[in-house]
């Protein structure tokens, strides 16, 4: 890189406006953004105009885009001149942007670069013919392929000082050309073809996913029932005896309050809906409940697991959505290790003693029972 | 409050403060060069990196918040270390970094001696480079007649750059390029368009932006430094004069939280050359038509015989905008004996009196008030060019939270948005009227301020419809002073305090003026009138301007950095100027020529020395004694008065007194800086008006 500078006077046109189609496009881009924050749409307008100026930001445009987005024209100049990706002078036809990065380097980004230089000579200027100019640029983020230049909108990679030749000339002639990795490999798969994930039986489910076959016919061999309240009660006792901590502190100190949460509150022995809460919520229109509805904090209306066991319906039956637990409370330990999708079916389990506390049940019911 | 240990000491501090606040308040200091307390953060030099405990890499201290810190394994307070090894390694390496690109030209530039880079290499620094490749070049900017550019010094702070787009409100400079090619610039090397551009020297804290008009011209240490205050506005900012031997050198700001901050306006900063030139060194009497030296005697003689046979109603006396309290009262003490009631200091026009209170006339709200306002009203007021450091403190206002302006008089950028409501006196009757819905947005403020310019004080009927809507929108309670009169001139409100305004029967400043009104017009310094043909007139000032053309006699005074005088500020603060050199030639000090003067025509003035001066004026006048304090006046009472003067208005636009804003008095219209500075304004409004 060296300093940009804008293009001297005698290439620079005499004015800039944004033709119709792009000043509609221009108001689209900035009416993204709040009031008071349109400089944000600098960058879009910028391409914009640049686009529309073939390729390349005289100043100008800087200066239109500058007053259409209320900005000090100096503003925008630092965004113009800090991004290689505006051209502040002419360009050819196509304008190559070689990438002289590390990866692109050690894979022969040099050797480009000295084809180009022999070929068009030093980067900036616009070849003879007009067709094309180039860039040496900083990374440009297809290491995998490298090297590689980008050439007007699209990237060519894994290119030879003999392929981009060949690519120039096909560009300059108008003959189609490829997209993309010029050695015909795929995204970004290792020279010479995949040589991973090979094998067939991996995609036609003999393999992976085998195990779950497996275990399907291991649970229908054992009676599924039988283990499955085996490994629940194990669950429950071991729940018992060897409470997991509910939030690792992390070396933290634990006693510092982090927010004014319902849950806090709760743990303090307050109650964990305050009456304005409720006319917040209300006021901001953001609360999902209807004013007024129940809440996780009346518990008389609550819609609990333990009301619905005692009601005979499955506990949890919309478990894995939230958890009324207060954040220091236990939760609720893994379910029967199986991981089978086809767990059997929950029983609903005796009323629990502590209400707030769901019963730890598999999340869904199983059809097959 | 949160506590925090810096080096082992613990204290306690708010917990949104910087580490680098916290380090202060224990005493450690922290090397720096991007940030600045009355900047934004911008974290880019990583000269103040201290060691964190617990932290994994050295921290910016500048950026990082005490209540970011995490305490330690026990809950233990943060700890900080700024004397450690690693923080001693990481200023060492920042160090490197910096000098890396900057060029040892140290003995040629005008920053050596006083270099923020120079003396923290030396402090933090390591003594050799491990940089063996070529330092980077960078091509040299314009960006203005004030301050130079030697751009390869630069190490990117972006102090310049932050103080034009946020204190100045002129966002000029920018960092075009980017990592090792990035450089401060302005827009294609146009010049400045800030008021207050000399101050980016000031900031730059290497040797990148210097002041140009003293460039390869002095050094730090051969100057002599004199505290002293600004005349060139009535803002009365603190300023340091340093001179070498008895030529004045370079004026400088001087930290005053209470007017200026640390700021001052280019046109503060560079009359510095005109100080030098078109200087009045001698006595000069007009013989012929044409004025020729003369001597002290000879000068006195002519006064004598041309006073001694007047009228005492056929007497009068101007003063202008630069004098001292000294000598406004001296000429008072003067007038006094001689049985003249004609006199007058109100050069622009300005229909205020004494009579109505102090309140009447000064900046009741005071500079640092103005950042309790929450609704400001300018009444024919362009506070940009009448009183730029008022204006900064607004606009700092503004920048502090939400801030209603409104506008009456010519519609201008005052750096700050505003609404503009109108043009002239038809504006302030129909908002007093409530036809406009800024008067709502005023009564609803709690402190409303309405601030009078020069433009609006012609009219007597303006002001008092000014202080009614002041009244009637509630600025002007026993907890809240929000009636402002906005001066420009120096030496208005000190002369105003005084009295010197017409006695009875006396004629005001237009009255003597006009031509054949007068036989003898005694001319303080007043170079912004011409006095009428037929009087004979004795001026008494610095510089041969407007006032010494139109002499008779001319009686060669000093210039404010050449006289220890009283100035009061437009807030009514006194304020004391020092003498940094001597006056040139025969010149003396104002009022000793009119001690020497009372002497020759016969009503010896009772004091032979500045002190007993002093002491008489302090004893008329206890509240001048008060240096650097403004002594709170009755403003309810005052404002209550000129809302009872009443009158109709004369239908008229507001036009500010302040034509030019660089050249307002002799010693800036002498300046060749300035004039510079003035031209490139006038071709940026010719631009603007397209």
């Amino acid at each position: 890189m060296s300093n940009r500078r804008l293009a001297p006077a005698s290439e620079q046109p005499e004015s800039f406006a944004f033709t119709q189609e792009n000043a509609a496009w221009a108001k689209g881009q900035i009416e993204k953004y709040p009031e008071g924050r349109q400089a944000s749409a600098v960058i879009p307008l910028l391409w914009k105009a640049q686009e529309q100026n073939g390729g390349w930001l005289p100043r100008r445009a800087i200066e239109a885009v500058a007053d259409e987005l209320g900005m000090p024209h100096i503003r925008v100049l630092e965004v113009a001149t800090f991004y290689t990706m505006f051209a502040l002078e002419p360009v050819g036809r196509f304008w190559i942007q070689l990438c002289g990065t590390v990866p692109c380097d050690s894979c022969g980004a040099r050797e480009l670069k000295g084809m180009l230089q022999a070929r068009l000579g030093p980067a900036g200027h616009v070849s003879a013919d007009g067709n094309f100019s180039w860039l040496e640029v900083e990374c440009l983020g297809a290491c995998c392929n490298a090297p590689m230049v980008q050439i007007n909108q699209d990237y060519y990679e894994d290119l030879t000082p003999e392929s981009l030749g060949t690519l120039m000339d096909d560009l300059a002639a108008g003959r189609p050309v490829n997209v993309g990795s010029q050695t015909g490999r795929v995204s970004s798969e290792p020279q010479g073809g995949a040589a991973t994930l090979s094998d067939p039986t991996l995609f036609d489910g003999s393999r992976v996913g085998a195990w779950r076959q497996r275990f399907e016919d291991k649970n229908k061999a054992e009676g599924d029932e039988a283990r499955a309240k085996d490994e629940a009660a194990s669950t429950e006792a071991r729940a018992a005896t060897e409470p997991k901590i509910a939030k690792p502190d992390a070396g933290r100190p634990v006693e510092r309050p982090v927010s004014d949460a319902p849950a806090q509150r709760a743990a303090g022995g307050d109650a964990p809906i305050k009456a304005d809460d409720h006319a917040d919520a209300a006021e901001r229109g953001r609360s999902i409940a209807k004013h007024g509805s129940a809440r996780p904090g009346d518990a008389d209306v609550l819609d609990s697991p333990a009301k619905r066991v005692a009601e005979g319906e499955p506990a949890g039956a919309e478990a894995g959505a939230q958890s009324d637990l207060p954040r220091d409370a236990v939760p609720p330990q893994p379910e029967a290790s199986g991981a089978s999708e086809n767990a059997p079916a929950a029983k609903p389990s005796e009323p629990s003693t502590k209400p707030a506390e769901p019963s730890a049940k598999p999340a869904k019911s199983d059809p097959a029972t | 409050m949160t506590k925090i240990l810096v080096d082992g000491i613990e204290v306690d501090v708010p917990a949104e403060y910087t580490l680098l606040q916290a380090c202060e308040m224990a005493g450690a200091e922290i090397p720096r060069f991007c940030f600045h307390e009355r900047l934004s953060i911008a974290g880019n030099c990583r000269m103040c990196l201290v060691e964190l405990k617990g932290a994994p890499k050295p921290v910016a201290s500048c950026a990082y918040a005490v209540k970011d810190c995490r305490p330690g394994p026990n809950g233990e307070p943060p700890e900080v270390l700024t004397r450690s090894g690693q923080t001693k390694k990481a200023r060492e390496g920042v160090m490197e970094f910096l000098l890396i690109n900057h060029p040892l030209d140290c003995p040629i530039c005008d920053q050596g001696g006083h270099c923020d880079l120079q003396d923290q290499a030396m402090a933090y620094g390591v003594d050799s480079t491990r940089y063996g490749e070529n330092k980077r070049a960078v091509e040299e900017k314009y960006i203005g007649p004030l301050v130079r550019t030697a751009m390869n010094r630069c190490i990117h702070c972006t102090r310049c750059v932050r103080f034009l787009a946020e204190v100045a409100g002129v966002p000029d400079l920018g960092a075009i390029g980017r990592g090792e090619d990035m450089e401060i610039t302005s827009y294609l090397e146009q010049a400045m368009g800030s008021e207050l551009q000399g101050n980016v020297a000031d900031l730059c804290p290497v040797g990148a932006l210097v002041p140009k008009p003293q460039s390869y011209n002095i050094r730090p240490w051969e100057l002599s430094k004199t505290e002293s205050v600004d005349v060139m506005d009535a803002v009365g900012s603190a300023i340091r004069v340093d001179a070498r031997g008895r030529e004045v050198m370079q004026i400088e700001p001087r930290v005053n939280e209470d007017i200026n901050e640390e700021w001052i306006s280019d046109k503060t900063r560079h009359p510095v050359d005109g100080l030098r030139v078109q200087r009045l060194d001698r006595p000069y009497l007009r013989e012929n038509g044409r004025l020729r030296p003369a001597s002290w005697g000879e000068a006195f003689a002519a006064i004598a015989a041309k006073v001694k046979g007047a009228d005492p109603k056929r007497v009068g006396a101007l003063v202008g905008d630069l004098a001292g309290v000294e000598e406004i009262f001296a000429l008072k003490g003067l007038m006094t004996a001689l049985g003249v009631a004609n006199l007058d200091c109100r050069q622009g026009g300005e229909r205020l009196d004494p009579a109505w209170g102090r309140a009447s006339y000064v900046f009741n709200p005071t500079i640092p008030g103005i950042e309790a306002a929450d609704a400001i009203l300018l009444v024919g007021a362009n506070p940009r060019t009448e009183a730029s450091l008022l204006n900064v403190r607004i606009r700092k206002r503004w920048r502090m939270g939400p801030l209603a302006v409104g506008l009456i008089g010519e519609d201008t950028d005052l750096t700050y948005p505003h609404t503009y409501l109108g043009a002239g006196t038809d504006t302030l009757a129909a908002l007093a009227k409530g036809e406009h819905s800024f008067l709502e947005i005023l009564k609803g403020a709690e402190r409303p301020l309405v601030i009078v310019g020069g433009a609006a004080l012609a009219d007597p009927a303006v002001i008092a419809a000014a202080a009614a809507l002041a009244k009637d929108v509630g600025a002007v309670t026993a907890e809240w002073n929000g009636f402002g009169v906005l001066h420009t001139a120096a030496a208005r409100v000190g002369a105003l305090d005084l009295g010197f305004v017409p006695g009875v029967g006396g004629l005001d400043f237009f009255g003597m003026i006009a031509p054949g009104a007068l036989d003898v017009v005694f001319n303080l310094g007043a170079d912004e009138c011409t006095v009428g043909a037929g009087a004979f007139v004795i001026y008494q000032g610095t510089h041969g301007d407007r006032g010494a053309s139109r002499a008779d006699v001319v009686l060669p005074g000093a210039a404010y950095t050449e006289k220890s005088a009283t100035y009061v500020n437009l807030e009514g603060r006194v304020q004391q100027a020092n003498r940094a050199g001597f006056p040139p030639g025969d010149a003396r000090e104002d009022w000793a020529i009119l001690r020497a003067l009372s002497d020759v025509l016969g009503h010896r003035l009772p004091y032979d020395s500045l002190v007993a001066l002093r002491r008489a004026l302090y004893a008329e006048h206890p509240h001048l004694a008060a240096i650097g304090s403004v002594e709170p006046g009755d403003t309810v009472a005052a404002v209550d008065r000129l809302a009872g003067l009443g009158g109709t208005m004369a239908k008229a636009a507001f036009a500010s007194p302040v034509l030019d804003f660089y050249l307002t008095n002799p010693i800036a219209r002498a300046s060749r800086v300035l004039a510079e500075c003035s031209s490139l304004a006038r071709g940026r409004a010719l631009e603007a008006a397209e």
